[in-house]
């Protein structure tokens, strides 16, 4: 255990020396702060919570940035080690593959969380003030979208980690973490649109796509976040349709959990197999 | 047990290449030993090997009698990779202190490890200001804690200037004083200063020596090379007694071998006037290591 938590520190402490934290956190609260002031204009004056307006739009931002900024946090934390020759180092000492693979997570968790909660509070905090008919439960938006936005980061962090433990150099690993961002958050829903335009009424639109959809965790992350939120009437996008899901929308944000789990154990094996 | 690192037959072979052709090398508590090599000859996959990195295609090795690689065996080796870069951001103690807690090493070694290696003044400074020279000498502060008794050093002065790598030495021999056994490769012998117990020399992954470097000088049997100098008149007679080549108008030199050299220094003394001084150049250490890393001595580097 005592392992883990070193091994957790030194990634926060390098992650708030290089100003990965402050940095991370300056780009979540402009894209945040835009979306406040910009977002303001067209919602114009409306009955519903301007924070909770916020919130909604801020979750579709997550579903870029965060798993943006979790991606490169980890895509250099096995192969960029083992180019550093540090790696050797780490694993010469009496400490397990996996203990070094979770203290990394948390680390890179805790740096992760940090922005989020900076980056987002901040954003919250200012249109509470100088927003409309903010409220109690706008908060508890903001928290949940907080919370969930650090779940979706923690399994792009898990997801960075097989893509660096899969290959020797980390620009290759760099470039594998820019195709499954790519993948995960552009290709991946053109594609569902894709199938639901060939065939609007066919098996692929009534069965399957509620599935594909909440198999990819950003899109279930979205799903979670505009269904809590639907009472507002303001969600958009691919997710507005969760009302017609055949299962709670709620029970999404269990897909990014999976996702974390099963990344996690991947790339612990495949770390298992490597040969420093 | 008074072996620490027991290699047996060690045979390592790679996709067209054997790494390593059944090498056998123990090092004993206290024994400083160099691996020394071509890049290329092995030495890098043997020390990954030891650290339970690699298997052994077929061989044994234990480390303290445990396997490599087992949590005990992890323990008792303490290893400094070449070309290791910390992060710059951390200081050193913090590096220090990390690799402390991932060793289970009391914290109280940490500033005893920096010490040793001249290093606690500049120990809550960032390590991206450290010298080339300070960075090995933090490698070798972060090998010290846990009280391992066996450090394998990979190339630790390759890139470092003559002082600090004979401080370097310097410290290895202190750490070896107290019984913790020192495996490190390097280059050349030259690099060594002779400042190890014994020498071991992959040749294309064969160990092709092992013996105390006095040992291997004999064993080499390399020439000496003798140089008369004598004067205008005179050295036409001395380049016959002699054999040899002129050089430089004035000069006589000539190889001889180990057991000659006596008799041929006191022809020398006998010379009178016609030999003003005298030279005498026993094979040098990049020499004896190049008769050891040729395949052919007879064509190879020995002139």
């Amino acid at each position: 255990m005592s392992a883990i938590l070193a091994v957790a520190q030194t990634e926060i402490q390098i992650g708030v020396r290089n100003r990965w934290v402050v940095l991370a956190s300056i780009i979540l609260l402009v894209f945040a702060l835009l979306l406040v002031l910009l977002g303001s204009a067209p919602s114009g004056k409306t009955k519903a919570d301007s924070l909770t307006v916020v919130v909604a739009s801020l979750s579709t931002l997550s579903v870029y940035l965060v798993p943006l900024i979790a991606l490169l946090l980890s895509f250099d934390a096995i192969a960029g080690e083992i180019d550093r020759g540090t790696l050797q180092l780490t694993l010469a000492s009496p400490v397990s593959r996996g203990q070094v693979l979770l203290g990394k997570f948390l680390g890179h968790v805790t740096v992760l969380s940090l922005a989020i909660v900076f980056g987002y509070g901040i954003a919250g905090v200012i249109t509470f003030i100088v927003g409309q008919n903010t409220s109690i439960a706008g908060l508890v938006d903001l928290g949940r979208l907080v919370a969930t936005s650090i779940a979706l980061g923690a399994t792009f962090v898990a997801i960075g980690y097989v893509a660096s433990a899969s290959v020797r150099q980390t620009g290759t690993a760099a470039a594998l973490a820019v195709a499954i961002w790519l993948f995960a958050v552009v290709l991946y829903d053109l594609a569902l649109l894709g199938g639901l335009l060939a065939s609007a009424d066919g098996v692929f639109a009534k069965v399957l796509f509620p599935y594909l959809l909440v198999a990819n965790p950003a899109d279930a992350f979205r799903v979670f976040n505009m269904a809590s939120i639907d009472a507002a009437g303001v969600s958009t996008g691919l997710a507005a349709g969760g009302s017609a899901m055949p299962f709670l929308p709620q029970f999404a944000i269990i897909s990014p959990l999976i996702w974390t789990v099963v990344a996690l154990a991947l790339s612990t094996l495949i770390l298992k197999r490597v040969q420093p | 047990m008074t072996i620490v690192l027991r290699t047996k037959n060690i045979s390592k072979d790679f996709k067209a290449v054997q790494a390593l052709k059944a090498v056998s090398l123990d090092v004993s508590p206290g024994e400083r030993v160099a691996l020394l090599g071509h890049n290329g000859a092995g030495k890098t996959t043997l020390f990954r090997i030891i650290l339970g990195f690699l298997r052994p295609d077929v061989g044994v090795v234990t480390i303290d009698g445990n396997a490599p690689g087992s949590a005990a065996a992890r323990r008792d080796v303490s290893y400094l990779p070449e070309n290791v870069a910390f992060p710059k951001v951390l200081t050193g103690r913090e590096i220090v202190s990390f690799y402390a807690k991932l060793k289970s090493a009391e914290p109280a070694q940490v500033a005893v490890a920096l010490d040793k290696v001249d290093l606690a003044e500049d120990a809550d400074r960032r390590c991206g200001t450290y010298s080339k020279g300070m960075l090995q000498r933090l490698g070798l502060a972060q090998a010290l804690v846990g009280s391992p008794k066996l450090l394998l050093l990979d190339e630790p002065t390759s890139g470092l200037d003559p002082l600090s790598r004979r401080r370097f030495y310097e410290l290895i021999s202190n750490v070896s004083r107290n019984g913790t056994a020192v495996l490190l490769s390097s280059h050349g012998l030259s690099e060594l200063e002779a400042k190890t117990d014994r020498v071991a020399i992959l040749r294309k992954g064969e160990l092709v020596a092992n013996a105390p470097l006095a040992e291997l000088q004999h064993s080499a049997n390399l020439p000496i090379r003798i140089r008369i100098r004598s004067n205008a008149d005179d050295v036409e007679s001395v380049h016959q007694q002699f054999g040899g080549q002129r050089i430089n108008g004035t000069s006589v030199e000539f190889n001889c071998t180990q057991r000659e050299k006596m008799e041929r220094l006191s022809a020398i003394a006998q010379l009178g006037d016609a030999a003003s001084d005298v030279d005498v150049s026993p094979p040098s250490l990049d020499e004896i290591y190049r008769h050891f890393t040729i395949e052919d001595p007879e064509q190879g580097g020995v002139r």
